[in-house]
């Protein structure tokens, strides 16, 4: 067993929170790279050098890539040799405050009826899980407000299979048009229950752009949904082209016999996360 | 596809010519209001107070920049979904507002309103905050200051760039999904 005192995630969650928000990870940056190339509308390639200047400027100046530095999503993956000292939930929140402060992120969290702001992005959105291992890994993201507003849960029937996911996925894509700021990533849980289903979207969220899922079958199925998306031709911000998503995730699990939840997870393409292991 | 320099505040004059996929460079001073500040004008308005800024011939920049770093005029500062702001934007172009800036898709209210008031709706590329605010060179707080984030802000703006998405004579530049091309049986 390994002892792993709360206090010492503050600094580090901290600084994940400042750097995610100021850099994106190279992945995406090569991905606009990449797309820009194979783009042949002149707005859709204008799109990508914006998008290509203004992660250039957020590093050379300090200032976040986006005004919206999101709310504060977690996934604590805690080793199951570990000894946590103190509070672990305490310490990610502390950390996650005195980052948005530092960093001169934008705090976006408000109550939902009264709409005033908590002041400190507070309370960081955390899901804890354990793992095998003497590890805690903690992965951070900011969610930004405008993809998440066009992110969708269903349940559908099992009738549906998977023509029935890939019809409600492409069509939550044509109807979130350019509102979502793509190129988009999606990440898409299907299986568990009504509340699995989302967290698996979110989780997927956090893989790399370039990352194809372990299982042959269901990266078959990401790059089916990739292109039935991209077919749309919504484009960059919505101005036509040929990439209106990045990447598909997906994420399963069983689920009832009666049932198929399927969640929608639509991140923008400022794709902020990060990862750390203690 | 044209380019115009405009300068504020905007005129039927600067507007008529305008047609969706224009480059436009605004010179000048604009207005921020998100969400909560247009529920805020729409209770200043309704009580016939005076509004915080003249509305007559003004831009209102849908965003809720980032705090401003030591040294800066402001923080990040791209634009926020704009149909959020659907329900109050035909009533502030009846007052005279010229010009939104922000992004995506706008009701068909909206559309009709800047047809009979001779306005028009901006995009700014969503997600490009740094880069946006290099052509802000000042700011300040004039109304709303509890509102954080979401208060009214001054902003003086330099060749801020933007695209024309929905012209005063119905044009929008926004691609229609290609529906039957992605499966979609409608």
């Amino acid at each position: 067993m390994r002892t792993v005192k709360a206090q010492d995630v503050i600094a580090p969650v901290a600084n994940m929170c400042r750097e995610a928000n100021l850099k994106l990870p190279d992945d995406v940056k090569q991905a606009f790279r990449d797309h820009m190339e194979s783009e042949d509308s002149p707005a859709a390639k204008e799109i990508f050098r914006q998008l290509l200047e203004n992660s250039a400027m957020a590093e050379e100046t300090g200032l976040p890539l986006c005004q919206d530095c999101g709310l504060a999503v977690f996934f604590v993956d805690i080793g199951e040799d570990v000894i946590v000292e103190g509070s672990l939930k305490d310490a990610v929140t502390q950390g996650m405050i005195q980052g948005y402060e530092e960093g001169y992120l934008r705090k976006s969290s408000c109550d939902p009826m009264s709409r005033a702001n908590t002041g400190d992005n507070a309370p960081a959105i955390i899901h804890f899980d354990f793992v095998p291992g003497d590890k805690i890994t903690i992965n951070f993201m900011a969610k930004g407000g405008g993809s998440e507003n066009m992110s969708r849960v269903t349940m559908l029937a099992p009738a549906q299979g998977w023509e029935g996911i890939k019809k409600f996925v492409v069509n939550r894509v044509a109807e979130a048009g350019p509102n979502p700021c793509p190129p988009t990533m999606l990440g898409i849980g299907i299986g568990g229950t009504f509340e699995r289903a989302p967290i698996l979207a979110k989780r997927s969220l956090m893989r790399p752009l370039n990352d194809t899922h372990a299982d042959p079958e269901i990266a078959k199925l990401e790059a089916e949904l990739l292109d039935a998306v991209n077919a749309l031709g919504i484009g960059p911000m919505g101005l036509g082209g040929k990439t209106t998503c990045l990447g598909v995730k997906i994420e399963m699990a069983p689920c009832h016999l009666a049932s198929l939840p399927l969640a929608v997870n639509v991140q923008c393409h400022s794709i902020r996360h990060q990862e750390v292991v203690i | 596809m044209a380019e115009y320099t405009l300068n504020t505040p905007l005129t039927d004059e600067d507007i008529t010519p305008l047609k969706a996929g224009d480059v436009v460079f605004i010179n000048g001073t604009i207005y921020t209001a998100r969400d909560a500040a247009h529920k805020r004008l729409m209770d200043l308005i309704d009580k016939g107070e005076a509004t915080p800024f003249e509305l007559k011939g003004s831009i209102v920049y849908y965003v809720g920049p980032s705090p401003a770093p030591p040294g800066r005029p402001i923080g990040a500062a791209g634009p926020t979904t704009s149909y959020r702001m659907d329900t109050y934007a035909p009533r502030l172009h009846a007052l005279g507002q010229k010009a939104s800036i922000g992004k995506g898709k706008r009701s068909e209210e909206v559309k009709a309103a800047l047809k009979e008031h001779k306005a028009v709706y901006f995009g700014a590329t969503g997600g490009a905050g740094a880069l946006l605010s290099k052509c802000i060179t000042a700011a300040k707080v004039i109304a709303f200051d509890e509102l954080g984030p979401e208060a009214i802000r001054e902003l003086t703006v330099e060749k801020f760039p933007l695209l024309v998405i929905n012209d005063c004579h119905g044009g929008e530049l926004y691609a229609v999904p290609d529906r039957k091309a992605a499966g979609l049986e409608d």
